[in-house]
């Protein structure tokens, strides 16, 4: 199963319309789409079933049993993979088109593309072919989950701040 | 036995709120006190406080604002000011946007010391509240070790990131 979720605080309709499409054109249908407000010209697709928001509960839920998520470049969705260990495909908002307010998820996605299970579309038209790699060659199981918390060098560099006044130096 | 180090941790929230939560460690055995622009995040954090046997912290819900919204910018920052002069909190960190870094600002003319942790979704350039809260961060952080400063330039440090 495929989960899609674009976040909670705007649509993103060429994510949902390209996913559409790919559907219409394979037959894959088992996705399952959390897509935000719509509004009345928000894109609604119509080969698989979806939601504008989800509880807490089902939104994790989905997120366990998907194969593959699909999703926008949000920090909430790639920090939630890797701790999930989901392979992750992200295609990133633009903020040329008002998809957010600026550009930011580009460097994200790019940034990110380096992790292990984290998969990029940079746009509608890689999107596709991106889906049918990653449906044709399943991506590797991934052994480790990301931590509940940070790295513990910064962990540590901030618990030194706060008792010493200084980040602690590397000795 | 000296006090306790008082420490206020603020950002907005949704993604900000979700990488503060993951440094939260850092000041484990602190007086902790949280500051956010969502009611609903009140009773996870004392239930994951009682959960790791850390005493109740305090909690407090500004108004939510971009930088667009003047006038709610204005009443977030009154919000802030009020929550500060009651605590007093002697190390304030913020991992964004507004919020954090007017509480920043305040608290350092106040004589708190000050923590900013950009975001991570920052990977390109800095958030803009995070280049703004560079001048009042005694610890300037990013998440991206290609943001960080090289001699002589005022640019923020890297130490790790939330993930």
């Amino acid at each position: 199963m495929i989960f899609v979720t674009v976040g909670h605080e705007l649509r993103f309709d060429r994510l949902i319309e390209g996913l559409d499409d790919w559907s219409l054109a394979t037959g894959y249908q088992d996705i399952f789409a959390q897509v935000a407000e719509l509004g009345d010209d928000g894109y609604r697709p119509k080969n698989f079933k979806w939601q504008s928001f989800l509880d807490p509960d089902s939104f994790k839920s989905n997120f366990d049993q998907a194969d593959l998520i699909v999703a926008h470049a949000g920090m909430g969705t790639i920090i939630t993979a890797l701790t999930l260990k989901k392979p992750l495909l992200i295609m990133p908002r633009k903020g040329s088109l008002k998809e957010t307010r600026n550009d930011h998820q580009i460097a994200t996605a790019e940034q990110f593309s380096r992790r292990t299970g984290i998969y990029v579309a940079k746009d509608e038209t890689e999107l596709g072919a991106t889906l049918d790699h990653l449906i044709a060659n399943p991506p590797p199981k991934i052994n480790e989950a990301a931590s509940q918390f940070a790295e513990p060098q910064l962990i540590q560099a901030i618990r030194s701040f706060i008792y010493n006044g200084k980040p602690q130096e590397l000795t | 036995m000296p006090k306790k180090p008082k420490i206020l941790a603020i950002s907005s929230a949704g993604g900000h709120w979700v990488q503060l939560q993951r440094l939260r460690v850092a000041w484990d055995d602190c007086d902790a006190v949280y500051v956010t622009t969502k009611e609903g995040y009140r009773e996870d954090l004392i239930a994951d406080a009682a959960r790791r046997g850390q005493s109740e912290p305090r909690f407090y819900r500004v108004v939510d604002a971009n930088r667009w919204q003047k006038f709610r910018l204005l009443r977030q920052l009154l919000g802030i000011v009020l929550i500060l002069l009651r605590e007093r909190p002697d190390v304030i960190i913020s991992t964004g946007a507004a919020a954090g870094f007017f509480a920043l600002k305040l608290g350092k003319m106040m004589g708190a010391r000050t923590i900013w942790i950009d975001s991570i979704a920052n990977a390109g350039t800095l958030s803009l509240s995070g280049q703004k809260a560079g001048g009042c961060a005694d610890l300037w952080l990013t998440q991206w070790e290609h943001l960080a400063g090289g001699a002589g330039k005022r640019a923020p440090e890297f130490k790790g990131s939330v993930v």
